[in-house]
């Protein structure tokens, strides 16, 4: 099933990349909103937000649980999406398009190889569920 | 827990089969969804949904003293029960916490039949047969469940579905009452129950026989659009509906007077274990008491989270949740009972953020007669 595309990378914590130059969009994967279910609140940081690998960006909420999303890259928060505060359920609808999270500037351009390629992540989610 | 030790219920396969999200509830692998919660949660609301609850637990009590025993180890008045009739009840420890909430059904009069949580199931049997034994009570306890499967039907157009499949009439059984018959041509108690605030019916059958009934089911609903849905559609249509889980709103820690639920205690049938340490409660007052709130700021207030009055920390939230249909973030809480009176504003720690709540009148959901 190709449900993560080739081009984009991921996290192990259900992030996902997308890399162009030094700019970087991140939202959080098919896998994860499946996972949550309906989702309610997103919570992002502000602009200008430094932001470290592994940390925590934001959380998500749904009408069960909510969960931090880390961000999978270093750097300054360029942008948000701000279609999410008062339309969260596009992140169940299409989390690899219209619902990114964030576009983030790159710092350390080497944190990309730590990434996940999409077959790798597919085999993880795989092995997961 | 490793997934091979999780119990299955019958249906554990068909669950399975159709894409249902399994989890871990309570030592059970049960669906926790099937399409989506909101979408299951109004399913259940406007029109009909399914459910597998045969990780239910059931405990049979019979014999020539089975009314002395289930009066004695329960607070609702068993005496005042017809042939055919339910009621909700307490089993309750010496001080007044809870073993568990349970219905308890009138077969016959030397026969109850008792249905009980299930992560309780074994605790409630053990407890329940130590006391038999101990006082001398002419009856037998069974643990059941074994026997049984349960599925339940709810929403408005539970009784036309249901309907369909079964000769029974229905109509003819009241909210809280049950009785024998068949169901897709399957031996079943049809009781006129629930834990939706919906109408509806909780089917009891033989195990093997789960399948085909709910297929059966669903095949006959599927013209009013039935759905199978899953426990967090089950979690919040209970939640709006206020109806109490055991290991949330109440646990051995918590009687009955503080949960809301003194209607279940009838001080006036005779002794009952807990009446006692009940009676004290009542002469000296209670110091808290479970409401419930809103939402007022953006958050929600979830299971566990503490709550603060006027910057004191004063309780926890028992369960919260989005209410699908009241379209609010709603919850349970305890609150001091001087703080305890609708329109109190409080605030919820929500991940370190006290966020504005105020107590509102329950239920927060009510169907229309």
């Amino acid at each position: 099933m190709s449900t993560y595309p080739e081009h984009f990378l991921y996290t192990k914590e259900h992030e996902w990349v997308n890399a162009a130059g030094d700019i970087a969009t991140v939202g959080i994967t098919h896998h994860a909103q499946h996972e949550l279910g309906d989702i309610v609140y997103v919570d992002l940081p502000k602009i200008g937000t430094h932001v470290e690998q592994g940390k925590t960006l934001g959380s998500v909420e749904s009408v069960k649980a909510v969960s931090d999303i880390y961000s999978p890259l270093t750097g300054e928060v360029t942008e948000i999406n701000e279609t999410l505060a008062s339309a969260p359920e596009k992140l169940n609808e299409d989390p690899h398009g219209e619902a990114w999270l964030v576009k983030i500037r790159m710092s350390a351009a080497d944190e990309i190889k730590k990434l996940l390629s999409a077959a790798d992540y597919q085999t993880y989610v795989g092995a997961e569920s | 827990m490793a997934d091979t030790e999780l119990k299955r219920t019958p249906l554990n396969a068909v669950h399975r089969a159709s894409g249902a999200k399994m989890v871990d509830f309570g030592g059970w692998d049960m669906p926790v969804q099937y399409s989506s919660l909101v979408d299951e949660h109004h399913t259940v609301r406007r029109a009909v949904g399914l459910f597998d609850v045969s990780h239910m637990g059931e405990i049979e009590i019979t014999g020539p003293g089975a009314q002395k025993l289930t009066e004695y180890i329960t607070t609702n008045h068993v005496a005042k029960l017809k042939l055919g009739q339910a009621h909700y009840s307490g089993l309750l420890y010496e001080h007044g916490g809870f073993v568990d909430d349970i219905l308890v059904h009138k077969v016959a009069d030397d026969f109850y039949f008792i249905c009980v949580n299930a992560s309780n199931q074994e605790k409630d049997y053990e407890y329940i047969e130590a006391v038999r034994r101990d006082k001398g009570f002419d009856a037998h306890v069974e643990f059941a469940s074994d026997k049984y499967a349960q599925i339940a039907v709810q929403g408005p157009r539970a009784l036309e579905t249901l309907s369909k499949i079964t000769p029974t009439e229905l109509n003819g059984i009241k909210y809280y009452w049950f009785e024998e018959g068949q169901v897709a041509g399957v031996p079943a108690r049809i009781a006129r129950t629930g834990y939706t605030g919906e109408d509806g019916f909780e089917l009891y059958l033989e195990p093997t026989k789960a399948p085909h009934v709910w297929n059966a089911l669903l095949e006959a609903g599927a013209e009013f659009g039935i759905k199978p849905c899953g426990l967090g559609a089950r979690n919040t249509l209970r939640l709006e509906a206020k109806m109490a889980l055991y290991g949330h709103e109440i646990h051995a820690s918590l009687n009955p007077l503080d949960a809301d639920l003194g209607w279940i205690v009838k001080f006036d049938k005779g002794d009952f274990i807990g009446r006692d340490a009940l009676l004290k409660q009542r002469e000296s007052g209670l110091s808290r008491k479970l409401v419930g709130f809103e939402m007022t700021g953006r958050g929600i207030g979830r299971d566990g989270y503490e709550v603060s009055v006027d910057g004191a920390a004063a309780g926890w939230v028992t369960s919260g949740s989005p209410g699908p249909t009241v379209g609010k973030n709603i919850g349970l809480c305890y609150l001091p009972i001087a703080e305890a009176q609708p329109g109190r504003q409080f605030q919820v720690t929500v991940r370190g953020q006290p966020v504005d709540a105020i107590v509102v009148p329950t239920p927060f959901y009510k169907r229309a007669k």
